[in-house]
C-alpha cells in the first residue's frame, strides 16, 4: 500500500515512458498524426499495462524464473487480444486507422520491462498504480505529440469529433508534420524541451542524455 | 503482386523504419556504431525471413482451418520468441563465427515490433507463401539499410557541437526525421517503375 502515489507520480514525469525512458516509440511516432488517434492508442496501452501489471503482480510467486519471460509475454498478449477485439468491436473506426499497432502493444517495449522490472517483484496495488501512472504518462506524451502534429499539420484540432477552430484557422499547414518526417522531428523536440525544463544544475547532471538499449 | 514491386515498396517506398516505424527501439538503441548497426541488421533479416515462412505457415494450417484467427497475436509472438530462442541454440553450437556476430542480437529482437509487424503485415495483406518470404526478407533489408545509414550519421553527430538539451536522442530522432524526408524521394518511384 505504501508508495501508491509515487509509483503513480513516477511514470508521469521522472520516468516518463515516452519523453525520458525513451521506450515505446514505434506507436508514439506512428499513430500520434491527430489529437484523437493519440488519446485511443494512450487508452489501449493504459488498459494493457495495468492489467498485465496486477495479473503478474498477483501470480509472480508461482512463476518460476527460468520461464518468467514467456509467461509475461502470453499474460500481455491476452490482454493485447482484449484491446483488439474490443476494438474492432466498439472503435472500428479507430482501430481501422490504428491498424497493425494495436496489436503490436503486445511487444511494446514499456509493458515488458514495467512487467520484469516492478510487477514481478511488488504487491498487487502497487503494481497497478504503477501501471496507471506509466499508461497515463504515456498517454499524455503521446497527446503532445499528437496535438502539435495535428495542429501544425492541418491547423486544427479535432476534439471528440468536433474540430475546435471551424473551418481551421488561417494559416497555410504544414502537411509534413502529419507524414512520419514530421513525427521524428516532434518527439526529438519534445523530448528536448524535456530535458530543458527539468534540467538540474551541471554538477547533478549526467553527462549528455540518457540513452536506454532495448528492442 | 509482383516479386519486385514487393521488395521496391519494402526496402525503399514503404521502409520499415522511416515509414512505417517498426523497429524504432533497435534503430536508436543499436545505432552509434556502424559495426554493431550492421550486426543489428543481418540478424534482423535473417530471423525476420524466418518468422514470415513460419507465421504464414501457422496462420494458414493451424489459425485459419480451425477458426482461430482471433489467436493470432499469442500464436505470433509465442511463435517468434520460440523461433529466436530455437536460432540462437542452432547457430551457437553449429556457428561459433556467426553466434559471435549475431548472438548477442538475437535475445532482444523478440521484442522488436518490426518482426511480428511484418508478420501481421503479410497476412493483412493476403500473401503468398512465396510472397511472404520475400516481404520479410525485403523488409528486413530495408531496416539494415535504414539502421546502417542512419549509423554513418549518428557517428558524425557525436563529433558535433549540439545544444546540451538536445544531445542524445534528441538530436537524433530529428535526424531521422530528415532522413525520413530523404526517404520520401522514393514515393514517385513506385509509379514512374509500375505504370
Amino acid at each position: 500500500m505504501r508508495g501508491m502515489l509515487a509509483d503513480f507520480r513516477n511514470g508521469l514525469l521522472t520516468e516518463n515512458p515516452v519523453l525520458r525512458l525513451v521506450l515505446g516509440l514505434c506507436p508514439a511516432l506512428a499513430v500520434s498524426t491527430a489529437l484523437m488517434n493519440g488519446f485511443w492508442m494512450g487508452v489501449a496501452v493504459t488498459f494493457v499495462l495495468t492489467a498485465s501489471n496486477l495479473l503478474i503482480s498477483l501470480i509472480r510467486g508461482f512463476i518460476p524464473s527460468r520461464v518468467r519471460i514467456p509467461c509475461f509475454i502470453v499474460v500481455i498478449a491476452t490482454f493485447v487480444t482484449v484491446v483488439d477485439l474490443s476494438m474492432n468491436a466498439f472503435l472500428p473506426e479507430m482501430h481501422k486507422i490504428l491498424g497493425i499497432f494495436v496489436p503490436l502493444i503486445v511487444v511494446n517495449c514499456i509493458i515488458l520491462a514495467r512487467a520484469e522490472a516492478f510487477a514481478s517483484r511488488r504487491p498487487a496495488l502497487n503494481a497497478v498504480a504503477d501501471g496507471l501512472g506509466m499508461g497515463l504518462g504515456f498517454t499524455v506524451a503521446l497527446m503532445l505529440v499528437s496535438a502539435v502534429r495535428e495542429f501544425l499539420g492541418t491547423a486544427n484540432l479535432v476534439v471528440g469529433s468536433t474540430p475546435l477552430f471551424g473551418d481551421g484557422l488561417p494559416f497555410a499547414p504544414a502537411k509534413v508534420m502529419t507524414l512520419p518526417p514530421g513525427a521524428f522531428i516532434t518527439l526529438g523536440l519534445a523530448v528536448a524541451l524535456l530535458n530543458v525544463l527539468t534540467r538540474k544544475p551541471p554538477a547533478a547532471r549526467a553527462h549528455g542524455a540518457r540513452e536506454e538499449v532495448s528492442a | 503482386m509482383s516479386f519486385v514491386a514487393i521488395v521496391v515498396s519494402s526496402i525503399l517506398v514503404n521502409n520499415f523504419v522511416l515509414m512505417r516505424f517498426l523497429g524504432i527501439c533497435p534503430f536508436l538503441g543499436v545505432s552509434r556504431q556502424l559495426a554493431t548497426a550492421t550486426g543489428m541488421g543481418a540478424a534482423v533479416v535473417f530471423v525476420m525471413t524466418l518468422a514470415s515462412a513460419i507465421t504464414w505457415v501457422f496462420h494458414h494450417t493451424l489459425l485459419v482451418p480451425f477458426g482461430l484467427a482471433y489467436l493470432q497475436t499469442v500464436v505470433f509472438i509465442l511463435v517468434i520468441a520460440s523461433l529466436v530462442q530455437f536460432v540462437e541454440m542452432v547457430i551457437q553450437k553449429t556457428s561459433p563465427a556467426l553466434y559471435q556476430a549475431l548472438g548477442i542480437y538475437l535475445p532482444i529482437i523478440t521484442t522488436n515490433c518490426a518482426i511480428l509487424g511484418v508478420a501481421l503485415i503479410n497476412v493483412r495483406q493476403d500473401y503468398a507463401f512465396l510472397e511472404s518470404v520475400v516481404n520479410g526478407l525485403a523488409a528486413g533489408m530495408g531496416f539494415t539499410l535504414a539502421i546502417i545509414l542512419f549509423a554513418g550519421v549518428r557517428e558524425r553527430l557525436e563529433l558535433a557541437d549540439t545544444p546540451a538539451a538536445l544531445k542524445g536522442v534528441p538530436i537524433a530522432l530529428v535526424s531521422a526525421g530528415l532522413m525520413s524526408v530523404a526517404f520520401f524521394g522514393f514515393q514517385n518511384l513506385f509509379r514512374f517503375l509500375f505504370s
